[in-house]
C-alpha cells in the first residue's frame, strides 16, 4: 500500500485536533499561543498534501504567505502577552477575569 | 516500502512531539516538543518534494518562533507552567470536543473521493524544484501579495515596539 493524499490530510487532522484538544485544556496563555501555531502548520501540511498530489505548486506559494503572517502574528501576540504580564502579574486565563460581570 | 517506514515514522514523531506540546507541565519542555514537532513536519514537506516550505519552516519556525517563545518563557519566569492541577472535567470536555472536531472533519472529507495512487512525477523544470522559478512566480503572478505582506511584517514590526514600550514612559524627561 502506497501513501495517498489522505494518509497526510488524516495526519494533519489528527494534528490539528491535538493542537484544539490544547487550546481548550491548557490555561497557560503562553502554551495555547503554542497549540494556536500548532493548529497553523497543521492546516499548511494539508495544503502542501493537496498542492503535491494535484500538481499544481500554488499551494506552495500559499504556505508562503501562511507562514510570513504567522510570523508576524507570533511577535504581536507574544507582545500582547508580555504587556498583559506586565500590568497583571499573571498569565492563567482563569485570573485574566477583568471582562467578568 | 522505504517511503511507506518514512511516513509512518515520520507522523508518529509528530504526533508525539504535538502530544507533548499539550501534555508537557513545564513550559520549556512544551516549547521543545514543539521544536521537534515542526522539525516533523518539515520532513513531511520534503516527503511532499516542498523543499522551500520545508525549509522556510525550519527556519521561521523552529529557529525563530521557538527561540522567541523561549525567550518570554524565561522572562516571564514560569518554568512551571500551570500552576492548580487540572480539574478532570475540563481535560475530558477538552478532549471530547476535539475527537468531535477531528470527526466531524474526517466525515466531511470522507464523502469526497480521495485517489490513493502514488502522485504524478514531477517534471523537469517544475516549481517544486527550480527556485528560480518559484522567485518569477512570486515577483510577477503573485506581486501583490507579496508587497501586502511586506507592510504587515512593518505594521507587526511598528504595533510590536509600541506593545513594548514602558507604560508612562514619555511622561518623564
Amino acid at each position: 500500500m502506497t501513501i495517498g493524499l489522505h494518509h497526510f490530510i488524516s495526519l494533519a487532522v489528527v494534528l490539528f485536533a491535538v493542537g484544539f484538544f490544547g487550546v481548550l485544556m491548557r490555561r497557560n496563555t503562553l502554551i495555547i499561543y503554542m497549540c494556536l501555531e500548532l493548529m497553523l502548520v497543521a492546516s499548511t501540511l494539508a495544503l502542501v498534501a493537496f498542492s503535491r498530489y494535484n500538481g499544481s505548486p500554488e499551494g506552495n506559494i500559499f504556505v508562503f504567505f501562511i507562514l510570513t503572517v504567522a510570523a508576524a502574528e507570533v511577535a504581536v501576540g507574544l507582545a500582547i502577552i508580555v504587556a498583559l504580564f506586565r500590568r497583571r502579574k499573571t498569565v492563567q486565563v482563569g485570573e485574566l477575569n477583568a471582562l467578568k460581570n | 516500502m522505504p517511503a511507506n517506514f518514512l511516513f509512518y515514522a515520520l507522523s508518529t514523531v509528530t504526533l508525539a512531539a504535538a502530544l507533548g506540546v499539550v501534555l508537557n507541565k513545564n513550559a520549556v519542555a512544551s516549547a521543545l516538543s514543539f521544536f521537534v514537532c515542526l522539525c516533523g513536519v518539515a520532513a513531511l514537506f520534503v516527503m511532499l518534494d516542498a523543499y522551500l516550505p520545508a525549509f522556510l519552516l525550519i527556519l521561521v519556525y523552529a529557529g525563530a518562533v521557538v527561540a522567541l517563545f523561549l525567550f518570554i518563557i524565561m522572562l516571564l519566569d514560569m518554568g512551571g507552567g500551570d500552576r492548580k492541577p487540572l480539574k478532570k472535567t475540563t481535560a475530558a470536555a477538552a478532549l471530547i470536543t476535539a475527537a468531535l472536531l477531528a470527526a466531524g472533519v474526517v466525515s466531511v472529507l470522507s464523502r469526497g473521493k480521495f485517489s490513493t495512487e502514488p502522485p504524478v512525477p514531477i517534471p523537469a523544470g517544475s516549481l517544486f524544484t527550480d527556485l528560480k522559478l518559484y522567485g518569477a512566480k512570486l515577483f510577477t503572478t503573485y506581486m501583490l501579495p507579496v508587497q501586502l505582506v511586506g507592510f504587515l511584517l512593518l505594521i507587526a514590526m511598528l504595533g510590536v515596539i509600541v506593545l513594548s514600550k514602558k507604560q508612562g514612559e514619555d511622561k518623564k524627561p
